[in-house]
């Protein structure tokens, strides 16, 4: 489709609406934090109300798998490789980055090939990869788990922690605690899952669902599409992103993802467990597990005293609606993970959403 | 975390050791970045493809690619923390990012 302007789209935006209240669900922390970011926020009228969803893994992360982490940290000979933005999220008895301060062995990776790359260049250690992330990082780890098999890697574990989508969406529309008129769908989960993936959304549910990219033109064309289909009292599965997802998405991915894992309940932070909502390594497999090897368990989830991220996650509460919010937690003294996080909901109101940031008020 | 950038496949080497696929040297704007093929078998030198935590999730059409390259970076900006899915920075070579939020 021909790329149109940010205000035009904007302007029709308000006009399809004429005054009527939508409330409309990004689930994906990338979009959280573009949306405000690209000034899309505050070029939408006042009756769209955008919340976030349960999109943001770091944030979704139970606190007993990060105590769980900061644990085999401290274990001797084990190296924990971990993505850059789990480090700062805080655990019971502090972060990883704390537990690397006491003496704790914590290495930052871009991807889990550079964790089996440590694996290899040191065999006297056990090095264990956190795998959290959703579809999109998913057949990473497969991936990896295979490269290492083939390579007869036996130092190398992963820390099981990944979620899918769709499981955490429906599990929202069944609380029917959070009024959704419509979801904004993540652009990178879904080129993996594809956007016939959301469909039972749509058509169990009744709630539209259009696929996003992550620009503001793109962004605001798929606002748009989800109010059209409001206002006509439709729920449609459309896709926004064409340049990047197709119908069916990535089978050789998801193939990947098939081989080494199969879905199992999770863990959510203040959801509690979900059934089928995350994955479980097949028993050919599951000498991969950290938790198997070492022969440990996560601990109850918990949240810090008065951090509101499980209601945040749900999109049943604004960030500046927490007590803590701007006060006692803020990006350099982050309590809940929600404002650790790059794509943590706290953290993108508290940069862009406070007053004179763009739209800060909270409605 | 699901961020992913577009980058240019300057060369593939095939299955590499014990690697789930073939491994490509990705182009990103001057830094170039190592990512599996794993999920993208069929990529060449030459395709745009949509990286993410080192591994290519789909290939990209050439012209849409280049257009929303500069938007996208635009979006994506230069967090602090070193998200997952962005390849380690300007700074270039495989090391990875260390958090810099001092
Ligand atoms: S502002 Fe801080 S304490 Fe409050 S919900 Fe967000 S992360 Fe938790």
């Amino acid at each position: 489709m021909p790329p149109r302007d940010a205000r035009s789209l904007a302007d029709e935006i308000a006009s399809t609406l004429a005054g009527r209240r939508v409330t409309l669900m990004e689930v994906c922390g990338t979009h959280t934090v573009n949306l405000f970011r690209t000034g899309a926020r505050s070029l939408l009228p006042p009756e769209l109300r955008l919340i976030s969803g349960p999109g943001c893994p770091v944030c979704v992360t139970g606190q007993g798998y990060v105590d769980l982490a900061c644990e085999l940290a401290a274990w001797p000979d084990v190296t924990v490789a971990t993505y850059g933005d789990m480090i700062r999220v805080p655990g019971r008895t502090g972060s990883l980055e704390k537990q690397r301060g006491r003496g704790g062995d914590v290495t930052v990776v871009y991807s889990a090939r550079d964790a089996l790359r440590l694996a290899r260049e040191r065999p006297e250690h056990q090095v264990v990869f956190l795998a959290v992330g959703f579809e999109t990082t998913t057949p990473a780890t497969a991936a990896t788990i295979l490269e290492a098999e083939a390579g007869g890697v036996d130092n190398f574990f992963v820390l099981p922690g990944h979620k899918l989508v769709i499981p955490a969406m429906e599990a929202l529309l069944a609380g029917g605690e959070v009024p959704i008129d419509g979801f904004l769908c993540p652009g990178h989960v879904s080129v993996i899952i594809g956007s016939a993936a959301y469909r039972p959304v749509a058509e169990k549910h009744g709630r539209p669902c259009v696929v996003a990219g992550f620009e503001l033109a793109g962004m605001l064309e798929a606002v748009l599409m989800l109010v059209r289909q409001v206002v006509a009292g439709e729920a449609r599965v459309e896709n926004a992103y064409d340049l990047a997802v197709a119908e069916a998405g990535n089978a050789v991915a998801r193939q990947l993802v098939d081989r080494v894992f199969r879905p199992a309940p999770a863990v959510w932070r203040a959801m509690g467990t979900l059934p089928a909502s995350g994955l479980e390594l097949k028993p050919a497999y599951r000498r991969y597990d950290a938790r198997v090897h070492f022969g440990v368990a996560e601990g109850p989830d918990a949240s810090p005293p008065g951090c509101r991220c499980g209601e945040v996650i749900q999109g049943k509460l604004d960030p500046p609606e927490c007590g803590l919010f701007g006060v006692a937690c803020t990006p350099l003294q982050p309590v809940g993970p929600c404002m650790v996080s790059s794509e943590g909901s706290c953290a993108a109101w508290y940069k862009y959403g406070r007053p004179g940031g763009g739209r800060g008020e909270s409605r | 975390m699901c961020l992913a950038v577009p980058g240019k496949i300057l060369s593939v080497r095939d299955v590499d050791g014990d690697a789930a696929g073939p491994i490509a040297t990705v182009d990103f704007q001057g830094s170039r970045v190592e990512a599996s093929l794993a999920m993208t078998p069929e990529a060449r030198a030459g395709d745009w493809v949509l990286v993410h935590a080192g591994f290519a999730l789909t290939i990209l059409d050439e012209d849409e690619a280049r257009e929303t390259f500069t938007s996208l970076r635009l979006a994506l900006g230069d967090e602090p923390d070193g998200p997952a899915g962005l390849p380690p920075a300007p700074r270039g070579g495989a090391e990875p990012s260390e958090p810099s939020t001092h």
